[in-house]
């Protein structure tokens, strides 16, 4: 390497010349090309890689430092957007622990007894993913919700030998997107569910005439895309069981301590996206996808991704961990997996086991109370705007809410135009995904927004919908 | 000699006391309380939680002790030599860790107004050029979260070309080599396509002529890694490609063994149409003990209108996210990938530059050939396949002999040299050599590392014959003893959460 002057590169320790001689010496050539003589002649690279020059640490910091100062953050201007991707406060000791060089630089534990940190890290995860879903297995994840998914409607489809599976209509775009193709290679045919004009709930009519002996799976979520919550719960996994489909419902975990978790309205499969807890929105990844299901063989056998089990010593004297049922997976079954996956989020789910375990119980009831007060603060003001409908469903909200702009004749898209100008990012705009409900954003609201900055907001929005 | 920390760590479970607490949420203001009412009368009834979750209740104190405990009982890259073939395990730069956690990165909503993420588009747009100048492809898509991720986009790109053409239908067969990693068959087998397997020939590298009987009018394409699973370049690439080419097929690149061939040869101009990365083995993102990755995918400019949406696009002004591509094969996960990983690709091509990458690729392959050669000659262990050719970033050798003399398998030697401070190869793979041991040590290690290791095989090799039940019986000198892995796998022991612990334990 020319730039390097004889030196090595500080990744690359023997890059150093005088290494590399002794070591070629050793192996019996004089040249490394030597190592490459097999490589048909016109396949090799006649020309340097039309590539940047190596950077010192400096040059490489100033340049990205100076690139990534073009983004603007919540920190310059206050940002309600959630859909998929939500602003949470992640707390000092859950950075620390997911950059310590254990963690950070290993790989899958493939050798359980030299990695018991990181399995007993998982298996915590995992362990504290069942008692907020109430469900009793869970993987140590996915990559995110919307392959959670996927991932959920193949299982079902295996177990139950059907091919249908029945979605709410309004479900995020890039979930029933990502649905789309994952069912579309397995044959799985997605239909979609009618909601109540006036709740936004499931409409259970349409439920009844649309399930039948073809359907596989019966998938909610709750809280609902637009952020109300279903109450139907009840109702819908029966018919879905009197089926004989499998009830999969995918949740936002940071509702879980006040809201009714699934394993009690007897979901079999829960999904969701456990980056809320201790994950950053990183631009929308990594993310974590969440994956849980009953104590049943039937399901745990078909579950896709890694599973942490606890087990004991050979000579039965000490508690340890390892990977569980890995039979399930491709780099034994090969074609027959229950999945391809290997990497997954695992650090992700160590920062969610941190933050789980530095809030505990309370402060996770906590959280839902504190976003769902937030939330329903900020609701409360904009509806009193003259122009502002929201939220356009008559039902409980959690943590987003829909904000019609209809009445003030005008386009989501020309107000938070106006809402930048004064450093306020405002929600998703969804009058494309849901022509029917107008212009519509959905507007996200958690513990990192202040009563300042929901009132800034009423105030602008005033200004922008009632000024000229 | 190594000894690993062993806490005897309780499960998070048992620690704490009730009522503690290891972090405060920020203050509901009274106002806002007495705007919006008591919750309870906001929550429907019938979903409210009433019932009680078991949490661990520990100050923070604790929480961090806990996990510096565990991490203590932890091996990485940090840690030593962690040859696992085919894994790539190269040092993880701190600076890009750094860069990562800006909250200028950290802190951005994908959903953001194009005019307010104009860096970090910057950054990815960059990035997908020079992921395709490295590759030879045309165009790259950033969004799968992981090589497996990646192969499943590319199985499903195979699909849609062929349905595109009309032939979705015949197209029903994806060739795939016995030496292959086990997520090849698993992905093709996802995007919906019988896999065909095809055997490897005497010197460990796809047979031309089962590879001309396996083709047909079946065939969607052929799934190949090269250098391949024995760090073996498939010499007759060429061949290959026509023969797959001519039966209608397309050539897929499985990625994971791509570090030695950086800035050397090109996947594109060798002839794969679709090619994936592993960004977390090759681009040197740390592997987080599984996870995050990112499983970019490059294309040939015939497959790039099938890509997932949105794609960047810059319009000599600005960069925008364009979801305008009516062939596109829709979506394989949310939002753009996992933008936090491949900033720290970004950053470490920068750092390496164009003859960096080159190097490091030069280096991985004469650390391998160097411990091929230190490895050779030692009792009980042979090397499979050619023993002249050269490797590329891995070896593979076989423990036949040794385990047939002493009955010291690969799967106890592996376990022995964890005692020795050390990780193991990979083993048991490729499946087409009997006890195998795969060894990829990267450039990352300096020599003196790369001779501890082969010195800890030898040595372990000669405890085999003279002390084998010592063997047998190792690890002797991690956190924790050899497990009973059937436990975790059998109906009545099996305990996946702490719950389902509890409730067998009654």
């Amino acid at each position: 390497m020319k730039t390097l002057d004889g030196h090595n590169h500080p990744y690359i320790p023997n890059s150093q010349p005088e290494i590399k001689k002794e070591m070629m010496r050793e192996i019996g050539i004089k040249n490394i090309d030597e190592l490459y003589a097999d490589i048909p002649e016109k396949y090799r690279l006649k020309k340097p890689l039309n590539l940047p020059e190596a950077l010192s640490e400096f040059e490489v910091k100033r340049q990205i430092e100076t690139l990534l100062s073009k983004n603007k953050t919540n920190s310059d201007m206050p940002t309600f957007l959630g859909a998929g991707c939500w602003p949470h406060y992640v707390p000092a000791v859950v950075k620390e622990i997911v950059q310590r060089s254990e963690f950070l630089t290993a790989y899958t534990p493939y050798q359980p007894e030299i990695s018991q940190g990181m399995l007993q890290a998982l298996f915590e995860y995992q362990s504290m993913i069942c008692e907020l879903t109430g469900m009793d297995v869970a993987n140590s994840s996915v990559y995110d919700w919307a392959s959670a998914l996927g991932e959920a409607a193949r299982m079902a489809t295996r177990i139950t030998g059907r091919s249908e599976v029945l979605i709410p209509r309004i479900i995020h775009r890039e979930r029933a997107a990502t649905l789309q193709v994952y069912g579309e290679s397995a044959g799985i045919k997605i239909q979609q569910l009618a909601y109540n004009e006036e709740s936004g709930q499931i409409n259970l009519e349409d439920l009844k005439s649309k399930i039948s002996d073809r359907t596989a799976a019966v998938y909610i979520e709750n809280p609902h895309y637009l952020g109300f919550i279903e109450t139907q719960v009840d109702e819908i996994a029966k018919e879905a069981h009197a089926h004989g489909a499998l009830f999969i419902v995918g949740v936002d975990p940071t509702s879980l301590g006040i809201l009714k978790p699934p394993g009690e309205y007897d979901a079999d499969i829960v999904i969701g996206e456990a980056q809320p807890l201790g994950n950053a929105t990183n631009f929308g990844g990594p993310l974590l996808g969440m994956f849980a299901c009953r104590d049943d063989m039937n399901l745990i056998r078909q579950m896709p991704g890694r599973i942490i089990g606890l087990t004991t010593t050979i000579d039965g004297s000490k508690q340890g961990f390892c990977m569980a049922l890995q039979t399930r997976e491709q780099h034994i079954r090969r074609e027959k997996a229950t999945s391809n996956i290997c990497s997954n989020e695992a650090l992700c789910a160590v920062a969610s086991a941190v933050y789980m375990a530095l809030l505990g119980p309370q402060g996770i009831r906590e959280l839902g109370e504190t976003i769902m007060y937030k939330a329903n603060y900020a609701m409360r003001l904009l509806s009193e705007i003259e122009g502002v409908k929201t939220p356009i469903f008559k039902s409980a909200h959690f943590k987003e809410f829909t904000v019609n702009f209809d009445s003030a004749g005008k386009s989501v898209k020309e107000v938070h135009k106006k809402l930048l100008q004064n450093r306020i990012h405002g929600g998703k705009d969804i009058s494309k995904e849901f022509p029917e409900l107008g212009e519509t954003a959905v507007y996200c609201v958690t513990e990192v927004h202040s009563k300042e900055e929901i009132e800034r907001l009423a105030e602008v929005l005033k200004k922008v919908l009632g000024g000229r | 000699m190594f000894k690993q920390a062993n806490w005897n760590e309780p499960v998070i479970f048992d620690l704490g006391r009730n009522g503690r607490r290891g972090h405060v949420l920020p203050k509901v203001e009274e106002e806002v309380k007495n705007a919006v009412g008591v919750l309870s009368a906001v929550l429907p009834k019938n979903m409210r939680r009433t019932s009680q979750f078991r949490l661990p209740e520990l100050s923070e104190v604790e929480v961090v002790r806990h996990f510096i405990r565990l991490s203590e009982m932890n091996y990485g890259v940090d840690s030593g030599l962690y040859p696992l073939g085919s894994c790539t395990m190269k040092y993880n730069p701190k600076i890009n860790e750094q860069l990562a956690s800006m909250p200028t990165m950290g802190m951005l909503h994908p959903y953001q107004d194009e005019s307010t993420v104009q860096g970090i588009l910057e950054i990815l747009y960059r990035l997908e050029r020079w992921l395709a100048e490295i590759t030879g492809t045309h165009e790259v898509c950033l969004h799968p979260s992981a090589g497996a991720h990646g192969e499943f986009l590319g199985t499903l790109l195979m699909r849609a070309y062929h349905k595109f053409n009309g032939k979705s239908e015949k197209r029903s067969e994806v060739i795939i080599p016995d030496s292959a990693h086990g997520t090849n068959p698993a992905s093709a087998a996802m995007a919906g396509f019988n896999v065909v397997v095809v055997p490897s020939d005497d010197e460990g590298c796809v047979s031309l002529g089962a590879l001309k009987a396996a083709v047909s009018e079946r065939t969607a394409g052929l799934m190949l890694t090269n250098p391949n699973t024995l760090g073996i370049f498939e010499r007759n690439i060429d061949e290959i490609a026509r023969i797959i080419h001519e039966a209608g097929g397309l050539l897929y690149y499985d990625g994971a063994n791509l570090n030695p061939i950086l800035g050397k040869a090109r996947p594109g101009d060798m002839g794969f149409d679709i090619v994936h990365m592993n960004i977390h083995k090759t681009f040197s993102t740390p592997h987080g003990g599984g996870g995050p990755g990112a499983g970019p995918v490059g294309v040939s400019e015939e497959l790039a209108k099938f890509l997932p949406v949105p794609r960047i696009v810059f319009d000599g002004a600005c960069y925008r996210l364009d979801y305008d591509s009516p062939h596109s094969i829709g979506k394989i996960r949310s939002f753009y990938g996992n933008t936090a990983v491949l900033l720290k690709a970004y950053a470490y091509i920068l750092s390496l530059g164009f003859e960096g990458l080159k190097e490091a690729a030069e280096v991985s392959a004469l650390n391998a050939n160097y411990l091929m050669k230190k490895l050779r000659g030692i009792k009980g262990l042979t090397l499979p396949y050619d023993c002249e050719k050269p490797r590329k970033h891995e070896c593979v050798f076989s423990a036949k002999p040794l385990k047939n003399e002493t009955s010291v398998s690969a799967l106890n030697i592996a376990k022995r040299l964890l005692d020795y401070g050390l990780h193991a190869p990979t083993i048991y793979f490729p499946l087409i050599v009997e006890e195998a041991l795969m060894i990829e040590p990267t450039e990352t290690f300096e020599k003196e590392e790369l001779d501890r290791f082969a010195e800890a095989v030898r040595k372990t090799c000669e405890e085999a014959y003279r002390n084998p039940e010592m063997v047998l019986k190792a690890p002797h000198n991690t956190a924790i003893s050899r497990l009973d892995e059937v436990k975790t796998s059998h109906p009545r022991t099996m305990a996946l959460s702490w719950r389902m612990y509890l409730k067998k334990s009654k």
